[in-house]
């Protein structure tokens, strides 16, 4: 229950991987006929990625995750406009990648409210001040699941003249992302391909730069080899997932829905966080009072639930999540579950069943 | 004012002692929480609003001020 994370091979992935190790082990930039055929299975994943994401296949580079994908999106696009400025405005809720690249440069960061939906009137002042070259939005709460009001945003930004990158990893291959944005990344161990595969969109006319050493800077690529049987395989599946995820959506949502009710339900001194519409279909998170988060997830992980946590006894960094606190929402005893299309109804039932009682234990434990 | 030290206790520990120790405040009376755990600055406001205990602030560095509404 962590998809969020990464979610298993979808088989079509499996499939394709298997095919395109033995066939596209070469390197696609030589003049033999192995790197012929590597070309044309780039070629056909790039092609079959635009197809899925709605862009031209020039439009599209792959990069080592999704990770890579946005700081790439972050730094060319930064880059590419250094003549009109050199802020980034950016959402308090971005992932901590995104975060990390802004670190690297100036930075405005715009606040959400309670249910984590960004602040549009601070969001128009923010990319309207003068010296702004890039602004990045995330497509919704890769934490609480609340979509972000991209259309708007974008808006804002085409009437201010700055390109908007959407980090869109939570989205693509369950929800459409609303047109507008300039720049777009994904990862696809997120919609069931392997890891190892991040995604970059760069419209066509838009300036971006590279941040690496390599013959052609203005075209977005990863300097290097590609893993490319690893991108035919998150091609095929993302064609694959793209093709079940309306129907996906709508069973997932519903298991989300009881999820929601549940706990809320079930178990006492619980804030379930996010808003309960405006969300993806297949992430929801609560926070239960005098627990410790760590504690709840080995507990649960002994059950045999994986899940999440935002808590800051779960983080490298021993902090609790910029997000939660960006929403000014309860932090320990946090859990993020994120369902993806193996998880059943009996699963969640019996991780709804056990909850209450794990969750009493710890409090107890504590004295509470 | 009573004062409740929680120097050096992690999350959710703090939070813990607000809710026993706040049963020793009177109703309108303010208790003064010493925590200097990284989340105490989020899920003290947090623990405030959903038990519905009014929060009146950080006074001071790893200081935070509750006042007991029920």
């Amino acid at each position: 229950m962590d998809a969020a994370s990464a979610v298993p091979l979808h088989p079509v992935a499996a499939e394709a991987l298997v095919a395109a190790l033995a066939d596209g082990w070469a390197d696609p930039a030589r003049l033999y006929s192995a790197s012929r055929r590597a070309q044309q299975l780039r070629d056909a994943a790039h092609a079959a990625l635009a197809e899925a994401l709605g862009v031209r296949p020039d439009e599209v580079s792959l990069w080592p995750s999704g990770t890579a994908a946005a700081q790439a999106a972050v730094l060319g696009g930064l880059a590419g406009r250094a003549r009109r400025g050199d802020t980034l405005v950016h959402s308090a809720i971005e992932h901590s990648a995104v975060l990390h690249a802004a670190a690297r440069g100036r930075a405005a960061e715009v606040g959400v409210d309670r249910l984590g939906r960004l602040d549009l009137d601070a969001w128009d002042r923010a990319v309207s001040a003068p010296g702004v070259a890039l602004a990045g939005l995330i497509s919704a709460s890769h934490e609480v699941g609340t979509l972000q009001p991209v259309a708007a945003a974008a808006d804002y930004c085409a009437e201010a003249g700055v390109p908007l990158f959407v980090d869109a990893a939570q989205s693509i291959g369950r929800v459409p992302v609303p047109p507008g944005w300039s720049l777009l990344s994904a990862s696809a161990h997120k919609w069931g391909g392997p890891p190892g595969v991040g995604v970059l969109v760069v419209r066509k006319g838009v300036r971006w730069i590279s941040p690496y050493p390599q013959d052609d800077l203005y075209r977005p690529g990863v300097p290097g080899a590609l893993d490319l049987p690893a991108a035919v395989a998150a091609a095929a599946s993302l064609r694959a997932v793209l093709g079940e995820a309306q129907a996906e959506a709508v069973r997932l949502s519903a298991l989300v829905d009881r999820i929601r009710e549940r706990v809320a339900a079930t178990v006492p001194d619980v804030e379930v966080v996010g808003d309960p519409v405006q969300r993806l279909p297949h992430l929801v998170t609560f926070s239960c009072l005098y627990v410790d988060g760590e504690a709840l997830l080995h507990a649960l992980d002994r059950q045999g639930f994986a899940v999440s946590s935002g808590s800051s006894c779960t983080a490298s960094t021993l902090r609790p999540s910029h997000v939660l606190e960006a929403m000014g929402v309860l932090s320990h005893g946090n859990v993020r579950i994120s369902l993806h299309r193996g998880t059943t109804a009996a699963e969640v039932d019996r991780f709804l069943a056990v909850l209450p009682g794990l969750v009493a234990a710890i409090r107890a434990e504590a004295g509470m | 004012m009573i004062e409740l030290d929680c120097l050096g206790q992690k999350c959710p520990l703090p939070v813990i002692a607000l809710a026993r120790k706040i049963r020793d405040v009177g109703v309108g009376e303010v208790i003064r929480v010493l925590a200097d755990d990284p989340a105490a600055a989020n899920d003290i406001p947090a623990w405030c609003r959903m038990k519905k205990q009014e929060y009146l602030g950080s006074p001071a560095p790893d200081a935070f001020e509750v006042r007991r509404l029920s």
